[in-house]
């Protein structure tokens, strides 16, 4: 594909990416509910999986979104320094959502946060939220991540001092008791350590990007069996699996400082990418 | 066990159910989640007449999806939202509305003993509201559109609307606080 794509056509590609994300689960999430039903042994999560795994079959076959939280729209974008748009590309983002907000449909969910007034897209002072990071090369990777308020509202950041790591176990422990059946689990934990008070909470956030079955690093898995071992299980209801995976970004940080953020996701760990511009 | 209700519920309908029974209900439901709260209790305060009933109903925490069809509305995405949201304001609406089922996900804190002898709290699969659209078989009316889409209350038809599961009975029983109880426990283990 042309870096001189039209900007009609990257509005179309856009709004595509947002449906394909709303629609279907990427395959690494279908297949790990899957094994997460197979495993499990108390009746009333095994039937909770089921029903999931019958939605996204329903939600797939009928091309209607997954869940009626269809959330607000996450951007993550790799800009290659040498991809020339020739138009506005956060205004085109924009565009598309609105465009995919009437298309698909999805939930109106953005709201001014003091009078709540909807804005009836989607759109609104600040969202969608695009995070653009500039990468060498003539293409343009966008990931969109439409994020539902029932995980989003369970997520926290800790400021601790830069003696505690062992404490960061335990705070997710916490987290995830505290949350309970709230955030639709089995949920994926993001989690982001170090850099600064907004970029952990980034980090995390990226971090639940990263595909369920990539190897997970020994704190990673060790978090992972810790949280599974507290028997919230599917929804809150009791079970073996309360977390699907644990994916851990870290940054270096201040001497002084220990920022930690959880970033929590539901079942329903929709996300979606596209590339424009040549291959190289 | 598993039970098949009709509504309007009577608490004789309720009663018999214990947490962790399936559930299926037909009839009517209305949906309210954090801002219908609000105004109801609101309206209350002012003394003045709500645009529904509650006699008997069934409350379903959830913000539809809704489309707007040349025949009227049409549901696309209905799952329930997160209940919690609504616990402080659940206990005083069920001081004064005979409300006889909550529909919602993931529990309500320190709310079963206003659910003591008089309604219950069943859970729906969270996130799967591809699944109830399909047990959604039409849209009776909306009351207070102002509201917003996922705020307005939605008056819906259900058939064999479930399997929904007891959450919290009309005896005090919550399954939902004894999860996180032991989770609790296994977690001061880890810390020993």
């Amino acid at each position: 594909m042309s870096s001189k794509i039209s900007r009609e056509n990257f509005i179309r590609s856009i709004a595509d990416l947002i449906r394909k994300a709303e629609i279907e689960l990427p395959d690494d999430v279908v297949n790990a509910l899957r094994k997460a039903e197979s495993i499990e042994e108390n009746q009333v999560a095994k039937s909770q999986l089921q029903a999931i795994l019958k939605n996204i079959e329903i939600a797939k076959n009928h091309g209607v979104p997954m869940c009626q939280d269809t959330g607000i729209m996450i951007f993550f974008a790799e800009l290659g320094t040498e991809f020339q748009p020739g138009f506005d590309l956060e205004a085109a983002v924009r565009d598309a959502v609105a465009l995919a907000t009437r298309e698909i449909p999805l939930r109106p969910n953005a709201v001014d946060p003091l009078n709540r007034n909807n804005s009836g897209n989607n759109t609104g002072s600040g969202i969608p939220d695009i995070h653009w990071k500039l990468v060498p090369g003539k293409q343009l990777k966008i990931t969109v991540s439409p994020k539902g308020a029932g995980s989003e509202n369970m997520s926290a950041l800790r400021m601790f001092n830069p003696t505690e790591a062992g404490s960061i176990k335990n705070f997710v422990l916490e987290t995830v008791i505290n949350a309970g059946g709230m955030p639709c689990p089995p949920l994926t934990l993001g989690i982001g350590i170090g850099g600064s008070f907004d970029k952990a909470a980034r980090l995390a956030k990226e971090a639940l990007l990263e595909p369920l079955d990539a190897p997970m690093n020994e704190l990673e898995q060790e978090v992972l069996e810790a949280v599974n071992a507290l028997g919230i299980g599917c929804m809150g209801l009791g079970g073996s699996t309360t977390a699907l995976a644990v994916h851990i970004k870290t940054a270096h940080c201040h001497t002084a400082s220990l920022p930690v953020a959880i970033n929590i996701q539901c079942w329903a760990n929709r996300h979606a990418s596209i590339v424009f511009g040549e291959e190289e | 066990m598993e039970y098949h209700l009709q509504t309007p519920l009577k608490f004789e309908d309720i009663e018999k159910l214990n947490a962790g029974d399936i559930v299926y209900i037909s009839g009517e439901i209305l949906t309210a989640r954090d801002e219908a709260h609000a105004r109801i209790l609101e309206m209350e305060e002012k003394g003045e007449e709500l645009p529904f009933s509650l006699e008997g109903a069934v409350i379903y925490h959830c913000g539809p999806l809704m489309q707007q069809t040349e025949s009227g509305w049409k549901v696309i995405s209905a799952g329930p939202t997160t209940s919690g949201r609504m616990s402080k304001m659940t206990p005083p609406l069920l001081k004064t509305h005979k409300v006889r089922a909550i529909i919602g996900k993931g529990g309500m804190k320190n709310v079963a003993d206003s659910l003591k002898s008089c309604c219950v709290y069943i859970a729906y699969t969270g996130g799967c509201a591809a699944l109830a659209a399909e047990l959604i078989k039409d849209v009776k009316t909306v009351h207070w559109p102002d509201l917003g889409m996922p705020e307005a209350v939605w008056v819906l038809r259900v058939e064999k609307f479930g399997p929904l599961i007891v959450g919290i009975d009309a005896k005090g029983k919550d399954i939902f606080s004894e999860v996180r109880e032991k989770a609790e426990k296994v977690l001061e283990e880890l810390q020993k």
